[in-house]
C-alpha cells in the first residue's frame, strides 16, 4: 500500500520532537478525522534552522510529517512557504490516492508555523533581525 | 521473523485436513453437480455430505441449507429474498450490523422499503425492548447479528426471536463470526434464517451458507439455472463445499477445545495489558462475548499506525481507526457505541485462534508496550495530556 520511502519514514521519522523556544508553532487536523500535526520551527536571518513536529496519525501522516521536516531545514522563509504537499507526496514516491486529502498536511502545518513566526516578526522581519527565545509553545492551544 | 497471526476474525487458515478434502474434487471428481451422469452423481453426493455436516453443526435439518458464495451473499438473500416476495416493506437492523446487512437494508430503503436502524447500548447490545417497540404493522423481517465482528459482543437473539415470532415477523441473524467457533443452535434461537461462512471456521475462503427454516417464505434474487431447489442458482461449488462441510465436522468435534484454548489466552491478555499498557480500555461486553474477541482503545496514537508498526514486530491484528478503512470513516460499530474519537482512531482488535500460544501473548505483551510508547512519543495528544496532568 505505502512506498517504500514512505514506510521508512514512517518507521524512522526524522526531526521528531518538540522545540521548547520555538519562533513558530502551526497545527493543524483533529483526532476527528484522524490526523493531527504540530510544528515548531526556529529561524535564524530569514532561513529555517530546525523543524520539529509531532503528529498524530496514520503511516502517511507521520511519513508526512518526516519529509517535509527534511525539505524545510535550510530553506529560507520565502522557499519554505512555496513548498506544497504535494511537493511532499512526491518526495515521498506518492501516497495511496485516499491519503492525500486526509493525511497530507504537512506543507499546511508548516506554512501555518511561519505564519506565527511573521506575525509575532512583521516589525523585526523588515529589518532582517532575528529574536530567538519568545516562546510560543503555551500559547498554542495544542489540546485538541 | 516468526509471524503471529491475530485477525481470526478476518478469517482463518484452511486446515491441512479441509485443504485435503477438497483437492479431488478440482480434478478428479470435477463433474457438474446438476449433471445427471456419474461424474455429475459423485459430486452431487459429496455436497449432500457436506450439507448434512453444515447442518448438524448448527442443529438444522439438511433441507434448510442454502449453499452461498460466503456471508455476504446469505445477508443478501436473507434480506431481499424475503423482501422480494413480501407484501409489507418495513425491515428492522441493528446500527453494529455488518456491512452485508447494513447497506443492504439501505440498498433496500431506496428501493422503497422503509427501514428502523436500532440503536446499542456502550457495550453494543441491541435491547429487546426496542425490538419491540419498532415492531409495526408493515414489518416483515428483522435482522440482528448473534455476535459483532468488531467489539465480539453476543447479543441476546433468542429473546429478539420470540419478539419476532410472536408478532409474526420473520427473524434474521448474522452468525458469520460464531459459527464454528462457539455454539449456535438454531433451534435455541428461535430465528429463521442464520447466515454463516466457512472461512471463518477454518475452511476455504468463498463458500458460506444461510440457513432458512423450513416453510419461511424466501425467493432466489438471483436468476439462473435454479440450483438449490430454486433459491440459489449458479454452478455448485463443489470443492468449496466439501471444505465446508469437513471444517464444519472439525468444529463439532474441537469445539470444546477450541473455547478453552482461546479463552485462556484471550483472559491472560485481558489481565496483563492494563498492567502493561497505560491508558487502555476494553470495548464491549465483558461477559456476552466471543472467546476468542478482545477489542481495546490505546489512546493518543492512530490504529493504522500503530496496526504498522505491530506488522513489522510479527503480529497481524486489526483496527476500526478511520485511516485505515476504504472510506476513511471511523468504524459505525465504535460510533454506535459511543466511543469518543481519541478511544475510535486508536481501536486495536485481537482475534484469537486455536493455533495461538501462550508464547505468542508473551511476545505480544513485550512488544506492545514498546510501540505504543514510540507513537506516544511523537503524539501530540500525548504531551497535551502529561502537560496537563501537571
Amino acid at each position: 500500500m505505502y512506498t517504500e520511502k514512505v514506510m521508512d519514514h514512517f518507521r524512522n521519522p526524522r526531526n521528531v520532537g518538540v522545540i521548547d523556544n520555538a519562533d513558530g508553532v502551526g497545527e493543524v487536523g483533529n483526532p476527528v478525522c484522524g490526523d493531527m500535526m504540530t510544528f515548531y520551527i526556529k529561524v535564524k536571518d530569514h532561513t529555517i534552522t530546525d523543524v520539529k513536529y509531532q503528529t498524530f496519525g496514520c503511516g502517511a501522516a507521520i511519513a508526512v510529517s518526516s519529509m517535509i521536516s527534511e525539505l524545510a531545514i535550510g530553506k529560507t522563509l520565502e522557499e519554505a512557504s512555496h513548498l506544497t504537499n504535494n511537493m511532499v507526496a512526491e518526495a515521498l514516491g506518492g501516497l495511496p490516492e485516499q491519503k492525500y486529502h486526509c493525511s497530507n498536511l504537512g506543507a499546511d502545518a508548516l506554512h501555518k508555523a511561519i505564519e506565527d513566526y511573521l506575525s509575532k516578526h512583521s516589525d523585526t522581519l523588515l529589518k532582517k533581525e532575528n529574536k530567538q527565545g519568545i516562546n510560543t509553545t503555551n500559547e498554542n492551544g495544542r489540546e485538541k | 521473523m516468526k509471524r503471529t497471526y491475530f485477525d481470526h476474525a478476518a478469517t482463518t487458515p484452511t486446515r491441512p485436513e479441509v485443504l485435503e478434502t477438497m483437492l479431488p474434487f478440482f480434478n478428479q471428481q470435477y463433474g457438474n453437480a446438476s449433471s445427471l451422469h456419474q461424474e455429475g452423481q459423485a459430486a452431487a453426493q459429496a455436497i449432500e455430505r457436506a450439507r448434512s455436516q453444515l447442518a448438524a453443526l448448527i442443529g438444522a435439518s439438511s433441507k434448510e441449507i442454502i449453499f452461498t458464495s460466503g456471508g455476504t451473499e446469505s445477508d443478501n438473500t436473507a434480506l431481499k429474498g424475503t423482501g422480494v416476495i413480501s407484501k409489507k416493506k418495513h425491515l428492522i437492523v441493528s446500527a453494529i450490523e455488518h456491512h452485508a446487512v447494513l447497506f443492504t437494508a439501505k440498498a433496500m430503503e431506496k428501493m422503497g422499503y422503509t427501514l428502523t436502524v436500532l440503536p446499542v447500548d456502550s457495550i453494543g447490545k441491541v435491547d429487546p425492548d426496542s425490538v419491540k417497540k419498532a415492531i409495526q404493522p408493515d414489518t416483515f423481517l428483522i435482522s440482528v447479528m448473534l455476535a459483532n465482528n468488531e467489539i465480539g459482543t453476543i447479543q441476546p437473539i433468542r429473546e429478539i426471536s420470540s419478539i419476532a415470532r410472536e408478532a409474526g415477523v420473520l427473524m434474521h441473524t448474522d452468525a458469520v463470526q460464531v459459527v464454528g467457533n462457539y455454539p449456535v443452535n438454531v433451534e435455541e434461537l428461535g430465528c429463521d434464517m442464520l447466515s454463516l461462512s466457512a472461512h471463518k471456521f477454518y475452511g476455504p475462503k468463498g463458500v458460506g451458507a444461510l440457513y432458512v427454516r423450513k416453510g419461511t417464505p424466501i425467493v432466489a434474487w438471483m436468476d439462473g439455472g435454479e440450483q438449490e431447489h430454486g433459491k440459489r442458482s449458479g454452478t455448485y461449488n463443489t470443492p468449496g463445499i466439501v471444505g465446508a462441510g469437513k471444517a464444519a465436522e472439525l468444529a463439532m468435534n474441537e469445539m470444546q477445545e477450541r473455547i478453552t484454548s482461546v479463552k485462556k489466552l484471550r483472559d491472560y491478555l485481558l489481565t496483563e495489558l492494563p498492567k502493561r499498557v497505560e491508558d487502555i480500555r476494553i470495548n464491549g461486553s465483558l461477559t456476552d462475548r466471543l472467546p476468542n474477541n478482545i477489542h481495546l482503545s490505546v489512546r493518543y496514537v492512530e490504529g493504522e499506525s500503530l496496526l504498522l508498526y505491530l506488522d513489522d514486530a510479527g503480529f497481524a491484528v486489526s483496527t476500526g481507526s478511520a485511516c485505515s478503512s476504504h472510506s476513511l470513516k471511523i468504524s459505525h460499530v465504535l460510533q454506535a457505541i459511543g466511543l469518543d474519537a481519541v478511544a475510535s482512531q486508536g481501536s486495536l482488535r485481537i482475534t484469537l485462534g486455536q493455533e495461538n500460544s501462550r508464547e505468542d501473548i508473551d511476545r505480544f505483551l513485550d512488544v506492545l508496550p514498546k510501540v505504543v510508547g514510540d507513537l506516544r512519543a511523537i503524539s501530540p495528544l500525548f504531551k497535551s495530556k502529561k502537560q496537563e496532568a501537571r
